[in-house]
């Protein structure tokens, strides 16, 4: 893809001290909307699905209690005290309150408060690396030793929509660290950003809206590719070079068809790549792709990650993974540990779920 | 509505903080003035663990106000591994696989909310532990749908 | 020393009082055990309540009946101790009267449950636990019995039809109570099938909410006084309050009674006499669980084997100790706050040999017993004739 010039001069983001990746966390609730049901409700079984399955919380469930479990994954592998984290940074688009940061109750929970910053991040699906973007330059300016960057997403799809067979929930916890305490040591960061109105939900209403087809080329391709592409040219890298590369994940198709336009293999993207069994996790989707690999990834291996935010933006890292990854992989459940603890729900109780009845 | 009075007990709610008794070391959940054990008076704060086992266990179908969306469901007396017992729902739980003795951990989930315009409470609850497996290599690799 | 007797008894009957309000339903129960013990102002009105406030919006009950029923200026107070109250207010009129402070007291308990519905009434009655460490987490009273019988029958290897006699037996002697909600048998093979309220309790084992007012008359006495319209004074010859947690999760044994077990001993020492002297008791059924753990914390039972006083017949009207004798709360219906007041009617009528058909033979010493959310207060009155 042909890209203007000022596009392919990125300014590769790097804090002045190197920062890394102490502990990570996921979260997947229990219950599973086999993508059939939609089908057998919308389209009377015609027609194929875009996965098997998606995530659906539970009644008592939302992007904050979803986030403080990450988040306590992410200290308990971090194995710091949480009244060093001076951030706690929520990105989503299904927080609970329109007015009330969810990252405090987060904060609270996690016994970081009160000598923390504590902020709700905001841009659709790119709304976690966003915060954990931001966790990059308060640690690594010095400011911090730890910050938490979430990405949480309990997202709804308007019934019979093509993002109801999607719209899923999960996502993942960072803890920020100094690179020496790191995991992964994160080697740069680039963001790309245009105003793109591929996807929007105006204030007030319960779903969101889609410009179908516009969401493609001009809005994923153009900032996943626009990113990654800028990255790897800064960082003089080739797609050989990643262990594993994470793509936002909308759908299955979406990230292997960026991946092979840009030369990666399936085999490099098919850790990462949830959402056939999760659904779009919306903020967390990339971020809990992060946190599967993490949960296999090796010492030394390089590993990419690509978000994308409708609206539209895509941030883009790599990481390094350090020695110190084996042993924290154990210290908490894996991602595809919460993907198999799986109960299957039916259409009727994915309604009732998902407050879908009307009850007064 | 009401905001205080949740609020006011977030840090139980949310972390299950307690107290231990610094004469008999008997660990107190919920907080209290005097040691239920010794009569001491008590002010040392103590995070539980939040693991337990059931020790019993009630499936409401008739369910109070503001709960009537959940029923129904499960509550549970949950004995703490530290000792005392706590009521507190059972969640992420089929009704009739709940049983006593069952290995539970505390999550934080939403309680309540206040009607349809006041605070949503969020406080703890008790699940089966989410079961540790080794990592087999095909878990790694899903192919796609 | 001055002792206390109840000269006067009445009730409405137990069930859904569409048409009468909370005052309406205590003047309907006071207007009877005056006449009957022929008089017309008490010194003083003690009423037991439980739920005015949460359902009626009404507060400040005793100044409220003792107005509607001509006791203006008269001492009044509202006693509250959930469903225990109606055992408490006739505790503070006994305490009273042996002041010396106080000749004579009217006692009513008084409820009215029907203006709530559902949810709303199930929130109600859950007002008698602990809100923030119980309701808060979505526990009902029915719940918390759940806890209890679950565990029960963990412990003693049972099931739930196990349970079924304390029913079937407050079934059976509602038959011939007017007063009573339902009259109707209950089979004990049905016991079980019940649509289930909070597992394992269902609704052949819990007791119904419903509306209902209880009235005494006392009066202090050296000795008997003269009876009035040919209704024997009953004495009152033991009294005992005790307290246990509200929350069932903070109790050392959840299977105990443990203010079952010092109310009773309380009563028992006062009125100087033991287990083997009562001839019938008065429990509080409000769960077939609540029967079962009374009869062990009372010294009737050992603990784990209540249950079978029902099964073998003890708890019958010619058995060895005859429980809910006009139906207990399950048959007779259980109006919260007013149930240990009915409690002491039905003793009375027990002991002035005028319980009918369900007369126990020779019946001179009964004991009745209220409990307030699940066990937490817990009033205990020996009553001789």
């Amino acid at each position: 893809m042909a890209l203007p010039a000022e596009m392919t001069q990125p300014k590769i983001m790097k804090p002045a001290r190197d920062v890394g990746i102490a502990g990570y966390g996921a979260y997947v609730p229990r219950y599973r909307l086999p993508a059939v049901e939609v089908s057998r409700v919308w389209k009377e079984g015609t027609g194929g699905t875009p996965i098997k399955e998606k995530a659906v919380p539970g009644l008592d469930e939302d992007t904050a209690t979803m986030s403080v479990e990450a988040a306590r994954n992410a200290v308990t592998r971090a194995q710091i005290a949480p009244t060093e984290i001076r951030a706690v940074w929520v990105g989503s688009e299904s927080h609970p309150y329109a007015v009330k940061p969810t990252s405090t109750i987060v904060a609270e929970s996690i016994g970081a408060v009160p000598s923390t910053m504590g902020a709700d991040w905001q841009f659709a699906c790119k709304a976690g690396t966003e915060a954990f973007q931001a966790s990059m330059g308060l640690v690594g300016s010095g400011m911090a030793e730890y910050a938490m960057a979430i990405g949480m997403d309990t997202a709804q799809g308007k019934p019979g929509d093509a993002l109801e067979y999607t719209a899923g929930a999960g996502g993942a916890a960072y803890l920020i660290g100094p690179a020496e305490e790191s995991l992964a040591v994160i080697e740069g960061s680039y963001s790309f950003v245009t105003d793109t109105p591929d996807f929007w939900r105006r204030a007030n209403k319960p779903y969101p809206e889609h410009g179908s087809r516009f969401t493609g080329e001009p809005a994923y391709f153009k900032h996943v590719v626009g990113a990654t592409e800028a990255l790897m040219d800064a960082m003089g890298t080739t797609p050989s070079d990643y262990a594993h590369a994470i793509f936002h994940q909308p759908n299955a198709k979406f990230p292997m068809r960026v991946g092979k336009m840009m030369g990666f293999q399936a085999n490099q993207i098919e850790t990462g790549l949830l959402v056939p069994m999760i659904g779009n996790t919306y903020a967390g989707a990339a971020l809990i792709g992060l946190s599967a690999v993490l949960d296999v990834a090796k010492p030394g291996d390089l590993i990419l990650m690509t978000s994308f935010g409708s609206g539209a933006g895509s941030d883009c890292f790599q990481l390094r993974i350090t020695d110190k990854i084996e042993k924290r992989q154990k210290l908490a459940p894996t991602t595809q540990q919460y993907i198999k603890r799986r109960t299957e729900i039916d259409y009727a109780t994915y309604t009732r779920f998902r407050g879908k009845l009307v009850m007064k | 509505m009401q905001v205080s009075r949740h609020w006011r007990l977030q840090q139980q709610r949310y972390a299950l903080v307690g107290q231990v008794c610094t004469d008999c070391e008997e660990k107190i959940f919920p907080p209290r003035g005097v040691c239920p054990n010794c009569a001491k008076e008590t002010d040392a704060q103590f995070e539980f663990s939040g693991r337990g086992k059931v020790y019993s266990f009630s499936t409401v179908y008739t369910a109070p106000a503001g709960f009537e969306g959940s029923a129904p469901y499960t509550i549970g007396l949950v004995q703490l591994e530290e000792g005392p017992l706590i009521t507190a729902q059972l969640t992420d739980i089929d009704n009739d696989h709940v049983e006593i003795g069952l290995d539970v951990e505390m999550v934080t989930r939403k309680l309540l909310q206040d009607g349809d315009r006041g605070v949503l409470v969020y406080g703890y609850k008790f699940r089966p532990v989410v079961p540790v497996w080794e990592l087999e290599p095909e878990d790694a690799l899903f192919a796609l749908a | 020393m001055t002792n206390v007797y109840i000269t006067g008894i009445g009730q409405t009957p137990v069930g859904e009082h569409w048409q009468t309000s909370l005052r309406e339903l205590a003047w309907n129960a006071i207007e009877p055990a005056l006449t009957e013990a022929n008089l017309r102002y008490p010194d003083a009105l003690y009423v037991g309540n439980m739920l005015s406030g949460a359902i009626s919006g009404q507060e400040h009950v005793g100044a409220l009946v003792a107005d509607y029923c001509g006791f203006r200026g008269v001492e009044a107070v509202t006693i509250k101790a959930g469903q225990a109250s109606g055992g408490l207010a006739l505790r503070q009129a006994y305490l009273a009267l042996k002041s010396g402070l106080v000749e004579t007291a009217v006692v009513v308990g008084v409820e009215k449950m029907t203006d709530r519905a559902g949810s709303e009434l199930v929130s109600a009655v859950a007002t008698g636990l602990d809100a923030d460490y119980e309701a808060a987490q979505g526990l009902t009273l029915t719940a918390a019995a759940g806890l209890m019988l679950q565990r029960y029958m963990y412990q003693n290897g049972l099931e739930l039809r196990d349970m079924a006699g304390f029913s079937v037996n407050a079934h059976a002697n509602a038959r011939n109570n007017p007063n009573a909600m339902f009259r109707n048998t209950l089979k004990a093979e049905k016991f079980p099938a019940a649509a289930m309220v909070a597992s394992p309790v269902n609704m052949f084992d819990t007791a119904p909410d419903a509306d209902g007012a209880a009235a005494l008359v006392l009066v202090a006495a050296d000795a008997p006084p003269a009876p009035q319209n040919g209704m024997i004074p009953i004495q009152i010859v033991g009294s005992g309050v005790a307290t246990d947690a509200v929350a069932l999760h903070d109790r050392k044994d959840v299977l105990a009674f443990e203010a079952v077990k010092a109310s009773t001993a309380t009563a028992l020492r006062h009125a100087k006499v033991s287990n083997r002297d009562i001839d019938l008791f008065e429990l509080h059924d409000s769960f077939t669980i609540f029967s079962a753990l009374a009869l062990e914390s009372a010294g009737f039972a050992e603990a784990g084997k209540g249950w079978q006083m029902a099964q073998n017949g003890d708890i019958a009207l010619d058995g060895a100790l005859p429980i809910c004798t006009l139906g207990g709360a399950k048959a007779r219906g259980n109006p919260a706050g007013a149930t240990g007041v009915y409690q002491a009617i039905e003793a009375v009528m027990q002991l002035r040999g005028a319980a009918g058909d369900n007369q126990i033979e020779n019946a001179k010493t009964a004991m009745i017993q209220c409990i307030g959310g699940t066990g937490a207060s817990v009033a205990t009155h020996i009553l001789a004739v």
